[in-house]
């Protein structure tokens, strides 16, 4: 095993809401979803029409710069619609479920690159750079999978896993000869006994401490070996590693998923069996306890705001449900000059940093105007990169190409930076300033 | 609450878009706007901008009512009266608060002015400076100075480079050093410094009995000079010997400007800047709230005194080198620059590692300034100003390095 990696830098969220291990059955959603949105720089192009039906592992669209990529069904049905937005581009797939599920055939025997890719799991690999669904013409240096998730009210990985040791082997196997390096799987420190990862052969074991962000697989990815310019490493959720796995071993695409419904307004925080890309509604309905909340495909640091009605994120295995913070608060009471026991903080101006163990509800208000960049120092704090946040996410601003490779654009991916957009003084919000960075990065450079 | 709500919601619909900005600025003071987040992370840190500044606010009152004290305190040692604490007091806030009102009023006129130019709510940067400028002043600047020098220090220190965030110089300093060059009798020399001296001293010289003899000394216990002391130890310059021994005498344990003396802080100097007690409590604040970074405060320490003890060691018969480098130190503005200006976090190196050469080379050039040119007695100010204008250039070199780093592990890669 190698040597156990330690972060300094970072920042555990104490919020209300942790899912307790327990999974129950809800009934299944009439309506799925494919979302464009959820891979970044993908340019769908149409396979099917409104009311074809489709089987489990149908094709919906691909991707027009890379024809090899399919996104397929998760269900089997009817595709109801076809959502669209400014300039006709897609923004939803949607596809009403039959009640019995039909499959497409997958032959597992060929090249497993070619399998993986006609099945309709590629879309689980991603890359580094640009963090966008792998490019299947690179042969990736390495890849990386994080073993846990160290997200605010994040799933427990070990329990989601903990039957599914025979599709993790799988998966890893199947990994391992789509690079010529190593697959590097990290895993949190105090599992390292009783993982069941820890088992897994063929792969590279790393440990890590628990402190967010290093559950997520850019921190590890630095803290093993960064990536350089020209250089493609891949990244796969452990999750989908045991549903790669899953397919290897029984030839079935198996779309479902765990989901931990999290968050201070959901009563009873646990678990749900669903099938990827299903409608909420079912999933949240009577178990909020509010009515202005909003729900979030994801954490509430790098997910998606969907809505009650809105659909699972393609590569989320969490909901969140916090209160909207769509009120003026008045100053002394609740606003800025509160005393703050109640208020969620990193900077230590509140009287909550007295209390270090507390749990809070923190609702989605910006707690304060967007500003220039003043205070300096801030983001260092939960940044575990030997990369400079704020002068690479200038460089980005100015669309500054240059700079931002010399600065490390390379080795991130926003996700990284959602630590630094939640303790940011001036409100910025950097992971959308670095999405957009990569995209000029990508038009330019790639 | 509500009719405070409601009374901001009509405001907005009767001030019409062109005085939006003005509204806001009032509006967004009483309640934390409804703003909820729209793209990335959905929960915020409780922190922003407003409260960081009404921390540095905070953090200087110490300063402010020791500095009101103190200006009452040393008026009535000047006229030779006893009087009570609260008459200090009260005699030191009449003097000050008017200083306060016109910073703040002419400061935030010029922000609002530029606010509604271009369309922004008040941005807070300058609720710090305009509580630093009074702090930093010599009690009887006349009031017009002080206004047209806000007005400078907020223009050409600040808007003109895009306002809050995007200011190179320390706008209180730039406030500071305009007054400075521009009007040098108002800013040193030693009718400035006790309230109410130079009206004596003008008064002197028409012939009046009481006057005369206060400016004379007669009345008062020791010849009254006015002088700082940073005044004094730059007067012993070319001073013979017996003149530099009875300057320096007041140094020594005992005199009027011993160690103790300087951390209490009742001696003549810029209004908030005397008491090293005063302004450690708001340092202690700053650094628990993590507010002002601590590389910068203890690397400019360092760097001053280095210095100091630089002179020290080279003093031979200079009597002003000779001065210890703690003393040096607690003296004058080194100490308040250390808290208040030096950590203004938009002015100081951004990178960490920068930060510690930035503190550095400010408190270095800081006493240098002070030391070996007599003519400029509070050198802080101008050390901690060219430290601003060197910063982006510290910047500039600490990220080279880690640029460096990269690519020698790209070439270490591609080997």
């Amino acid at each position: 095993m190698a040597k156990a990696i330690k972060i300094r830098k970072g920042l555990d969220l104490k919020l209300k809401g942790k899912p307790e291990l327990t999974t129950q059955d809800v009934p299944n959603s009439p309506f799925y979803a494919i979302k464009p949105s959820d891979f970044p720089s993908l340019t769908p192009k149409m396979v099917v029409k409104e009311g074809e039906s489709v089987k489990v592992g149908t094709p919906i669209f691909f991707d027009k710069y890379r024809e090899a990529i399919q996104y397929v069904s998760p269900v089997s049905g009817t595709v109801n619609e076809v959502k669209r937005g400014a300039k006709r581009r897609i923004l939803e797939v949607i596809i009403k479920a039959d009640a019995d599920f039909t499959f497409e055939n997958v032959d597992t025997s060929g090249d497993t690159k070619e399998v993986i890719l006609k099945s309709g799991l590629w879309p689980t690999i991603k890359q580094r750079p640009l963090d966008i669904v792998a490019d299947y013409n690179q042969t990736p240096k390495a890849i990386y999978v994080s073993g846990f998730d160290s997200a605010p009210l994040a799933p427990d990985y070990e329990y989601l896993l903990k039957d599914k040791k025979e599709a993790l082997q799988a998966g890893f196997d199947a990994l391992a000869k789509l690079t010529e390096g190593k697959v590097n799987l990290t895993i949190e420190n105090s599992t390292k006994n009783t993982s069941v990862f820890s088992s897994i052969n063929g792969i590279e074991l790393h440990t890590i401490n628990s402190k967010h962000p290093a559950g997520n697989v850019g921190t590890q990815i630095h803290q093993i070996t960064p990536v350089n310019k020209g250089e493609f490493v891949w990244t796969v959720n452990a999750i989908d590693v045991a549903r790669i796995g899953t397919l290897f071993i029984t030839g079935k695409l198996d779309f479902t998923k765990t989901v931990a419904l999290t968050g201070s307004e959901v009563d009873s925080p646990s678990y749900f069996n669903i099938i990827t890309g299903a409608s909420l509604t079912n999933l949240v309905d009577g178990k909020i306890t509010s009515d202005n909340v909003r729900v979030i495909s994801g954490n509430v640091l790098t997910g998606e705001n969907v809505g009650k009605d809105g659909f699972l994120g393609f590569y989320e295995n969490q909901v969140t449900v916090i209160p909207e913070g769509d009120t003026h608060k008045f100053s002394f009471t609740e606003g800025w000059m509160a005393p703050g026991f109640s208020k969620l903080s990193n900077s230590h101006a509140f009287l909550s940093s007295l209390l270090p163990k507390k749990a809070y509800d923190v609702d989605t208000n910006t707690n304060g105007e967007e500003r220039a960049f003043v205070m300096s120092g801030q983001y260092e704090q939960v940044f575990p990169f030997d990369i400079f946040p704020v002068q690479l996410l200038k460089a980005a601003i100015t669309n500054d190409i240059d700079k931002m490779e010399k600065l490390g654009i390379y080795e991130v991916a926003p996700e990284d930076f959602a630590l630094c957009e939640f303790v940011c003084t001036s409100k910025i919000n950097s992971q959308q300033i670095i999405r957009d960075g990569l995209k000029v990065i990508e038009e330019e450079c790639m | 609450m509500k009719f405070l709500r409601n009374f901001f919601d009509k405001a907005y619909e009767k001030a019409g878009d062109k005085f939006h900005p003005v509204v806001e600025s009032f509006d967004t003071i009483l309640f934390t706007p409804n703003h909820t987040t729209k793209s990335g992370a959905h929960i915020r840190d409780a922190v922003d901008l407003k409260r960081t500044m009404m921390f540095v606010i905070l953090a200087m009152i110490p300063c402010l009512l020791f500095g009101m004290w103190n200006v009452g305190e040393q008026h009535f040692v000047m006229m030779n009266e006893t009087v009570s604490f609260w008459d200090k007091f009260l005699h030191g806030a009449i003097k000050v608060l008017p200083i306060i009102v016109i910073s703040y009023g002419v400061g935030l006129t010029v922000e609002f002015i530029f606010g509604i130019i271009n369309g922004h709510s008040l941005h807070e940067g300058f609720l710090v400076s305009g509580m630093l400028i009074p702090l930093i002043m010599p009690v009887d600047t006349p009031l017009w100075m002080i206004a047209v020098a806000t007005v400078f220090g907020v223009v050409i220190g600040k808007e003109v480079f895009g306002g809050t965030g995007m200011n190179v110089l320390n706008v209180a300093l730039t406030t500071r050093a305009f007054l400075f060059f521009a009007h040098p009798t108002s800013m040193s020399g030693d009718t400035v410094w006790t309230s109410g001296l130079g009206g004596m001293k003008d008064l002197a010289k028409t012939g009046d009995p009481l006057a005369t003899k206060i400016v004379k000394g007669t009345e008062t216990v020791d010849a009254y000079s006015g002088a700082t002391p940073m005044g004094d130890l730059a007067s012993t310059a070319g001073k013979s010997e017996e003149v530099v021994t009875s300057i320096m005498s007041k140094f020594q344990e005992g005199g009027a400007n011993d160690i103790s003396h300087s951390l209490f802080g009742d001696y003549l100097g810029s209004i908030g800047e005397t008491s090293t007690y005063a302004i450690l409590l708001g340092l202690a604040f700053l650094l628990i709230t993590r507010i002002a970074s601590w590389r910068v405060v203890v690397s400019f320490f360092a760097g001053g005194f280095v210095m100091a003890t630089i002179f020290n060691l080279v003093a031979g018969d200079n009597a002003y080198m000779a001065l210890p480098a703690l003393h040096q130190l607690l003296l004058g503005g080194f100490m308040f620059g250390m808290v208040f200006m030096v950590t203004d976090p938009v002015t100081a190196a951004q990178t960490n590692k920068g930060k510690f050469y930035y503190g550095f080379l400010a408190g270095f050039i800081g006493i240098l300034i002070r030391v070996a040119n007599p003519a400029y007695p509070e050198g802080i100010m101008l050390g901690i100003l060219i430290a601003n204008v060197c910063a982006p250039l510290i910047d500039h070199m600490v990220l080279n390095g880690n640029i460096k780093k990269r690519e020698k592990r790209i070439a270490k890669a591609k080997a």
